[in-house]
């Protein structure tokens, strides 16, 4: 691969100039006349195009090299109050014809919903600020393999315990996203996404271990140290190695921060508006209950700079604010779309397609001090499988981690499930450490909760 | 397969004025350097969806997939390049990122000329899945189960349900000569209702499907049968008491449970994983790894299956794979690289979710044969335990074989009998221990009704899994109770 030394991803190429964004605004336009001419009451046009980087180096050699440039375009159309929505990679005039023709056709075999339509135009974004979410890595295709190489080898150096691997990946992605609708906003977004990963394996034969660490961030500066992901990923290989179950018992239980993000993920799912009208959630008609310790706060900032998360408004056009969900303990707001909010009675709250940035506030504790406060129980690094109830909040999942004694580690645990409800989850948590990693799109440190049942040998 | 190689070639080459002669030239371009396989996907889908909820079919769509995606192999090492425009100049630029893994100065290119195909028989004889009903049909096939739904008990609240079918065609054109194509039909129907006593909620999912037609899904009662089994489970499931924690014999019903096989198993025999030893089956092949009443298959040629391809997604043809038989470890799934870096033959589990994406070793239908047990035998023989009919998803980590299945449908077995039904939880395990544990196989295999979809490296696929009833002597079961 020595006759490729330029940046292997280009953001002129990909179009982040004047001209390319014309282009993009002048489709997404040409879509919306065409939805309109053949008898759309409304429409909504998405255009994204991608450039991808992957490159992955293992035992030293490179294994795969991935360059991919790709485009798709999604459209919903309105006649009154019946929808469709149509989709494809296909950006061809030609297809694009035959899409709207498709949409509209689609919209009559739908039935009329009073709660479909888009989102009344004065919830849109006034001006769009710059959330400086656009960074692109001038990284020829030798440097990514040489950071992929460095990772690997420092992961691998951490013990001669670590002699397989899985490979170190380098990855770069740009993209530029082009959202218009029928009522006259439209929007056109660069933005990028790097990361380093890496995953190696401890041990041999039957004692065989995997585990792994990675970073993503928006701009390359912002610390992607391969030195410092390789030797995280495998110090955390080491550490499982000889493993065993516990015995089965209630316990108290510290969900490491990397864990953590799961519990605050499982309350927006309940939180969230379409779970809420499907009468599909455990926190149904909870707004205004104390769910949390009230030293707790559950926040977003969806206008964060380099935010991995942020975004000036959400799928439906609706400018996104920071808010609190929850307010020293107490539900104050759900997370709905415009649709969930019409079908519920209340208002979108910016949260169509998801939150955005979602942070908890901690204790001021160090994890040492959290252990300390654990005490004698379980440190859970890994969860496996999907055995939360999101209707009933009944929890039961896989888990690995540490024993911990008098606030020291013990052993290695593995084999292990943890179950309760994420209610009593949510009102036993005893303390929150400091240690969350950032930025990421949640953002919360470990966590210390009374009462779980561990189930083991 | 002529004919679809046929329908391909029209919709690919064609319109882009593309000849096989020019495609071949492209990948014979390819093979620079150290690259010594280079292969083409072509791929077109088309998928619809019909949703309906609270009673109306409120969502309909549609979406279009178009791309080719190149690849260039050498040895262990991997390019991959896509372009969603076919055209030549797209391809030239794709070949060349794909290709700038070559290394050394060896070939500047070499002659590559196509095999004649010479055509696997269709595995789901289907013209279009999609047209073969009309939309006005399924709209209103949705909303007479919706309407079922509900007079089946007054305790439903909420039911919605939908229709989804993909059609697709693909090509595969490969510089050892691989010339051929295959058109997919995939249809689905999901069902999940809500019910409500007195305060408490719950919820129960069916479903089902494969590679057939819309017209074939809608025939008889087999949807309502679904509808049927959506409420019976969300009903069984108001009345669940806490699940019991810890060890304890674990009796699993025939049919979806071999999701057990799927994660126990089958990603621990991918030919990825085992070529870079990092599975806890790694080196394994001849040593018994289950119990010798345990032989399991992946089958990827059973007619109609959802799991089921004609052709992989790199032209081989899909056939029966025996991966453990009288729990003697016989081989792993392979796709051509792994098969050729391990020198044995690719086994036709070379899948890609898509043109935009490498592909990889995955499964097909994986199923235990059946044994020779009654399955009431099997559940009296059991003093205190738990027997799972039902379960949501799984996960493993292949390195230490551990992996985990949570139930959606399960009940107390006390002094033999099946009595109360126990609300969700998550069995853990470790691969080979668990397949060592099975003491009883019952004669009642049955495959899953056609809604799996497998993930891995991010890449979904749809899959198939089968089981008849068995015994487990101790697992751990994550519940809450005593």
């Amino acid at each position: 691969m020595a006759d490729k030394q330029g940046a292997a991803l280009s953001a002129e190429r990909l179009g982040v100039n004047e001209a390319g964004r014309a282009a993009l605004a002048e489709r997404a336009a040409q879509l919306l006349a065409r939805a309109k001419a053949r008898g759309a009451t409304a429409a909504e046009v998405s255009l994204a195009k991608r450039q991808n980087l992957e490159l992955t180096v293992r035992q030293g050699a490179l294994e795969t090299l991935e360059q991919t440039e790709g485009q798709d375009l999604s459209l919903t159309v309105f006649r009154g109050q019946r929808s469709a929505t149509v989709s494809s990679s296909d950006l061809s005039p030609e297809a694009c014809e035959t899409l709207v023709e498709k949409a509209l056709f689609l919209a009559d075999q739908a039935e009329e919903d009073p709660h479909a339509g888009l989102a009344p135009p004065e919830l849109a974004p006034a001006v769009l600020p710059n959330l400086d979410l656009f960074h692109p890595w001038a990284l020829s295709l030798d440097e990514a393999r040489a950071l992929a190489s460095a990772c690997e080898a420092a992961a691998l150096a951490v013990s001669p315990e670590l002699r397989n691997s899985e490979g170190a990946t380098v990855a770069s992605a740009l993209g530029l996203s082009c959202y218009a609708n029928s009522q006259g906003f439209q929007a056109i977004e660069p933005r990028s996404r790097h990361g380093l990963y890496a995953a190696v394996i401890a041990g041999e034969g039957a004692r065989m271990q995997r585990d792994g660490w990675g970073v993503t961030r928006r701009c390359p500066d912002d610390g992607l140290d391969p030195q410092a992901v390789g030797r995280r990923a495998g110090e955390r290989a080491l550490a499982r190695l000889d493993a065993r179950p516990v015995p089965t018992g209630r316990y108290p239980v510290v969900f490491d921060s990397t864990v953590a993000s799961t519990l605050l993920g499982h309350f927006v799912g309940a939180i969230s508006g379409g779970a809420l009208y499907r009468r599909a959630s455990f926190l149904l008609d909870a707004l205004g209950e104390m769910l949390f310790p009230p030293r707790y706060s559950i926040t977003e900032d969806p206008l964060r700079p380099r935010g991995l998360a942020s975004a000036s408004f959400d799928d439906d056009a609706v400018a996104t604010a920071p808010k609190a969900f929850v307010a020293e303990g107490r539900l104050e707001s759900y997370a709905l779309s415009v649709y969930a909010g019409r079908r519920l009675g209340l208002a979108p709250t910016g949260n169509g397609g998801g939150v955005h940035n979602l942070a908890m506030n901690h204790d001021g504790l160090s994890r040492e001090a959290l252990l300390e406060e654990l005490g004698t129980g379980l440190w859970i690094t890994e969860l496996m499988g999907q055995g939360v109830n999101g209707v009933t909040g009944d929890y039961s999942r896989g888990a690995a981690g540490f024993w911990v004694e008098k606030g020291q580690i013990a052993y290695p645990v593995q084999e292990i499930t943890v179950a309760g409800q994420l209610r009593d989850i949510y009102r036993n948590i005893r303390a929150v450490a400091d240690d969350g990693e950032q930025p990421r799109a949640v953002e919360v440190g470990s966590m210390l909760i009374d009462g779980m049942t561990i189930a083991g040998a | 397969m002529r004919e679809a190689l046929a329908a391909a070639e029209a919709r690919f080459l064609a319109p882009a004025n593309l000849t096989e002669g020019q495609l071949a030239t492209q990948l014979g371009a390819m093979l620079r350097g150290d690259i010594d396989f280079a292969d083409l996907y072509f791929q077109h889908a088309e998928q619809q969806a019909f949703v309906l909820e609270d009673g109306r079919v409120r969502d309909a769509s549609f979406s279009i997939d178009h791309g080719v995606g190149l690849r260039a192999v050498a040895g262990a090492k991997t390019g991959f390049a896509y372009a969603n425009g076919i055209d030549g100049a797209a391809l030239k630029a794709a070949a060349n990122a794909a290709s700038a893994i070559a290394d050394g100065r060896g070939a500047t290119g070499q002659a590559v000329a196509f095999t004649a195909s010479a055509g696997a028989p269709s595995l789901y004889a289907v013209e279009n899945a999609l047209a073969s009903v009309s939309d006005e049909t399924k709209t209103a096939r949705l909303r007479a189960l919706d309407a079922l739904a509900r007079t089946l008990d007054a305790r439903v609240s909420q039911v919605s349900a939908s229709l989804v079918g993909r059609q697709e065609t693909v090509m595969v054109l490969a510089s050892d000569g691989t010339r051929c194509a295959d058109e997919r039909p995939l249809v689905r129907f999901s069902v999940s209702v809500v019910v409500e006593k007195n305060g408490r909620r719950e919820r129960g999912s069916a479903g089902g499907g494969g590679r057939i037609s819309f017209a074939e899904l809608l025939e008889g009662d087999r949807l309502e049968d679904w509808v049927r089994e959506a409420v019976r489970i969300a009903l069984v499931n108001l009345d669940a008491v806490d699940a019991p924690a810890g060890s304890m014999p674990v009796v699993l019903g025939p049919g979806w449970p071999g999701v057990l096989l799927h994660e126990a198993v089958g990603h621990g025999l991918e030919g990825d994983f085992n070529r870079r030893g990092t599975s806890t089956f790694s080196n394994r092949v001849g040593e018994a790894v289950a119990s010798p009443l345990c032989t399991v298959v992946d089958q990827g040629n059973l007619p109609q299956r959802r799991g089921s391809l004609t052709i992989d997604d790199e032209g081989t043809a899909t056939g029966e794979t025996v991966l453990i038989e009288n729990g003697v470890l016989r081989g792993y799934l392979q796709d051509k690289t792994n098969a050729r870096l391990m020198n044995v033959a690719p086994t036709g589990n070379g899948r890609r979710e898509s043109y935009a994406h490498l592909p990889m070793p995955r499964m097909t239908n994986t199923f235990l044969r059946a044994g020779q047990d009654d399955p009431e035998d099997i559940l009296r023989s059991v003093q205190r335990g738990l027997y799972a009919v039902n379960f949501g998803g799984g996960s493993v980590d292949i390195t230490s074989g551990k992996f985990v299945f949570s139930t959606t449908e399960a009940y107390l077995i006390e002094e033999g009998r099946i009595t109360a039904p126990v609300k969700g939880a998550t069995l853990i395990g470790q691969g080979p221990e668990v397949m060592n544990r099975i003491t009883a196989v019952g004669h009642d295999l049955a495959l899953d009704s056609g809604v799996g979809v497998c993930g891995k490296d991010g890449q979904s696929v749809p899959v198939g899994v089968g089981q008849p009833t068995l015994k487990v002597s101790s697992m751990t079961v994550g519940g809450t109770g005593a």
